[in-house]
């Protein structure tokens, strides 16, 4: 009971305490960046200015000491639950995301995830499927058209690319065969022979030991390409992250269903949609790049080298520390990755995103499921 | 773990309520929210008598009712779109033709 | 602990319930109340060891479901004013009426049961159900794929705008 909620506050702590403001700094500094500008650099402390990190905390203080205003004639209740039904869901995400593997210090064993069930990612699925609400019910509970639009669209939006989503992912089921995702992570902390699958198929009998060094890590994304594709698609526009944004196109519908929100009551939205971005990157680390997994170093060489020379004690440690670093870089590299789309591609037109959901992604991650479950069959008769 | 047989007294409250709901309000859309809540009701009576039983026949009529209902939930809210598209009420007093 | 979260999801179903069939005015905040009922039974249905269930009436039922309810409401855009008075007539008493008969009738027929039986290790999990539901129960499961096909082509055609 006690290590659960040292887990969660660890989570709570590093996610939200020191991703979201560092995130909310990045978005700006790498939009700067990228526009050849120098970005958002005023806000200082006793006249020292760390080029911009101040800024998440100005925005908070901003944020909390505006007014909050709610529209005449609009549900003060439903007003309030909104943005509190859009936060909760990113939050609870992480809860199965394993930050680490198992560690057997003594005879005890320290899992580093709060909830290792055994369909973890059917609640993904399932928690994903409630973050609809939050935009749904912000558009109706304003009392104006204008949100009322952003939400329908926000609504048809994200109900069409989670089935998506779910589809996308079957092929990686099938490879791993199992939903919990610390399974999922830890089979990928091993490497595979580029040139296997021509032994698979029954090309050659035996690989020649000197091919046999030719080797990848067994990430998602080698076993899975197309499948990574479509769920970072998806995931993104689940997420109605840029550029998938037209729920909340700023310059169509005057910022949507957030257009009556001011104040905190915006800084629960604001905060959601910020940290959905370090929650894609972490669920879509663990799925397809190898989650606390470092490559070609596999707990077992790590531990048992380290051993060697410091006991295994020491050894458990550092290994863990490792994996959570790696862990965390691979976190940044998808935060990076995001922004970087953000920032280059201009907003979709609400029917072009509709239409890439369905008569594009769809199709194709059928035709993945179907492809992968032909290699598997193959794979398996031929052996 | 409680006995079995408060879990269908709970099935059978739920079933109730919606009933009350289906049969006494005149809002179209409430009454098929009842209906969803009726056929939830029957769920958790299956659900419950499958753990009585370890039975998972029981889980795979679960799913044909999930199925069944979101089927049904489809069409009726077409016919709701329809309907209010004729009478611009969802008021099923306006859509009753009969004399009494 | 688990009879105690049985008690708790079970009051808040039954309160979730009863605020969708008792509001009158707000259609929108009864729909939310039956997110709660549907998310609180989510949670009974995990308790009886019906994990994949449990998780599955979260997805489609409180995430698809009632979201396609309030898109509906939104889409008509039926505020509260637009709703005709819910007046005290003598069909929704006795409808009431026969609701409590009928509860009184079901909770005097509940027998009590025998325990419940030992369950396999990984009972009401995904792989349990999805052995049982493609192996012994897969006409059923192939029928529910024509269903839907049918329910798909049912809403588009009869929620297509007639375009003279």
């Amino acid at each position: 009971m006690i290590e659960v909620i040292v887990k969660m506050l660890f989570i709570v702590l590093v996610m939200m305490g020191a991703f979201l403001p560092l995130i909310t700094w990045v978005e700006r500094k790498q939009a700067a960046i990228m526009q050849d500008r120098i970005g958002a650099n005023r806000a200082d402390l006793f006249g020292i200015r760390a080029i911009g990190l101040l800024h998440p905390a100005a925005d908070v203080l901003k944020l909390l000491t505006k007014e909050d205003v709610v529209p005449r004639g609009a549900n003060r209740v439903l007003h309030l639950l909104a943005p509190v039904m859009a936060l909760v869901p990113a939050i609870i995400t992480l809860a199965v995301i394993p930050f680490g593997s198992v560690y057997a210090f003594g005879e005890s064993a320290l899992n580093l995830v709060v909830a290792d069930i055994d369909w973890g990612m059917l609640y993904v699925f399932a928690v994903g499927s409630l973050a609809t609400y939050g935009a749904v019910i912000a558009g109706w509970a304003s009392n104006n058209n204008w949100s009322l639009l952003g939400s329908m669209r926000a609504s048809s939006q994200m109900i069409s690319y989670e089935v998506t989503m779910g589809l996308a992912l079957v092929g990686l089921f099938m490879v791993f065969g199992s939903l919990k995702l610390t399974e999922i992570a830890a089979a990928q902390d091993t490497t595979f022979r580029l040139l296997g699958f021509l032994e698979l198929f029954g090309v050659v009998a035996a690989l020649p030991a000197w091919l046999d060094w030719i080797r990848l890590p067994a990430w998602g994304v080698f076993y899975q390409p197309l499948g990574f594709i479509l769920f970072l698609t998806c995931i993104m526009a689940e997420n109605k992250r840029p550029p998938f944004d037209a729920p909340e196109g700023e310059s169509e519908i005057i910022a949507g269903y957030h257009m009556e929100y001011s104040g905190m009551r915006f800084g629960l939205f604001y905060t959601a949609e910020f940290l959905e971005v370090p929650v894609i990157g972490a669920l879509v680390a663990t799925l397809f790049l190898g989650g606390w997994a470092v490559p070609f170093l596999s707990q077992e060489t790590i531990i048992g080298g380290v051993s060697q020379a410091f006991g295994v004690g020491f050894a458990t440690g550092l290994c863990m520390i490792l994996h959570v670093v790696t862990f965390l870089v691979k976190v940044v590299v998808l935060i990076w990755l995001q922004m970087l789309i953000r920032w280059t591609l201009p907003r979709f037109r609400y029917d072009q995103v509709m239409d890439l959901c369905w008569k594009y992604i769809l199709p194709l991650s059928i035709a993945n499921v179907f492809v992968t479950g032909g290699a598997i069959l193959l794979a398996e008769g031929l052996r | 773990m409680v006995p079995i047989s408060h879990a269908i007294a709970l099935s059978a409250l739920l079933f109730c309520i919606g009933a009350a709901g289906a049969l006494a309000r005149r809002n179209l859309i409430v009454i098929l929210m009842s209906i969803e809540l009726m056929l939830n009701a029957v769920n958790l009576a299956l659900v419950a008598f499958s753990r009585q039983w370890g039975d998972i026949a029981g889980h795979v009529f679960v799913l044909m009712v999930i199925v069944v209902a979101a089927a049904e939930v489809t069409v009726g809210l077409g016919i709701v779109i329809s309907l209010f598209r004729n009478r611009e009420s969802v008021n099923v007093e306006d859509a009753s033709l009969l004399r009494w | 602990m688990s009879a105690l979260l049985f008690y708790v999801f079970g009051a808040l179903a039954v309160g979730g319930a009863l605020g969708m069939v008792l509001n009158v005015r707000n259609t929108v905040a009864g729909a939310m109340s039956l997110v709660l009922a549907m998310v609180s039974l989510g949670g009974v249905y995990v308790l009886l060891d019906a994990y994949l269930i449990g998780v599955l009436q979260i997805l489609v039922y409180a995430g698809a479901i009632v979201v396609l309810f309030l898109f509906v409401v939104m889409l008509l855009n039926l505020r509260g004013e637009q709703f005709g008075p819910e007046r005290l007539a003598v069909g929704k008493v006795l409808g009431v009426a026969v609701a409590v008969l009928l509860l009184l009738q079901l909770l005097w027929l509940i027998p009590t049961f025998a325990p419940p039986a030992e369950l396999r290790p990984g009972f009401g999990g995904y792989r349990d159900v999805g052995m049982a539901l493609f192996t012994d129960w897969v006409l059923a499961f192939e029928s529910t794929s024509l269903l839907l096909l049918a329910a798909m082509i049912g809403a588009v055609v009869l929620a297509k705008r007639k375009v003279d």
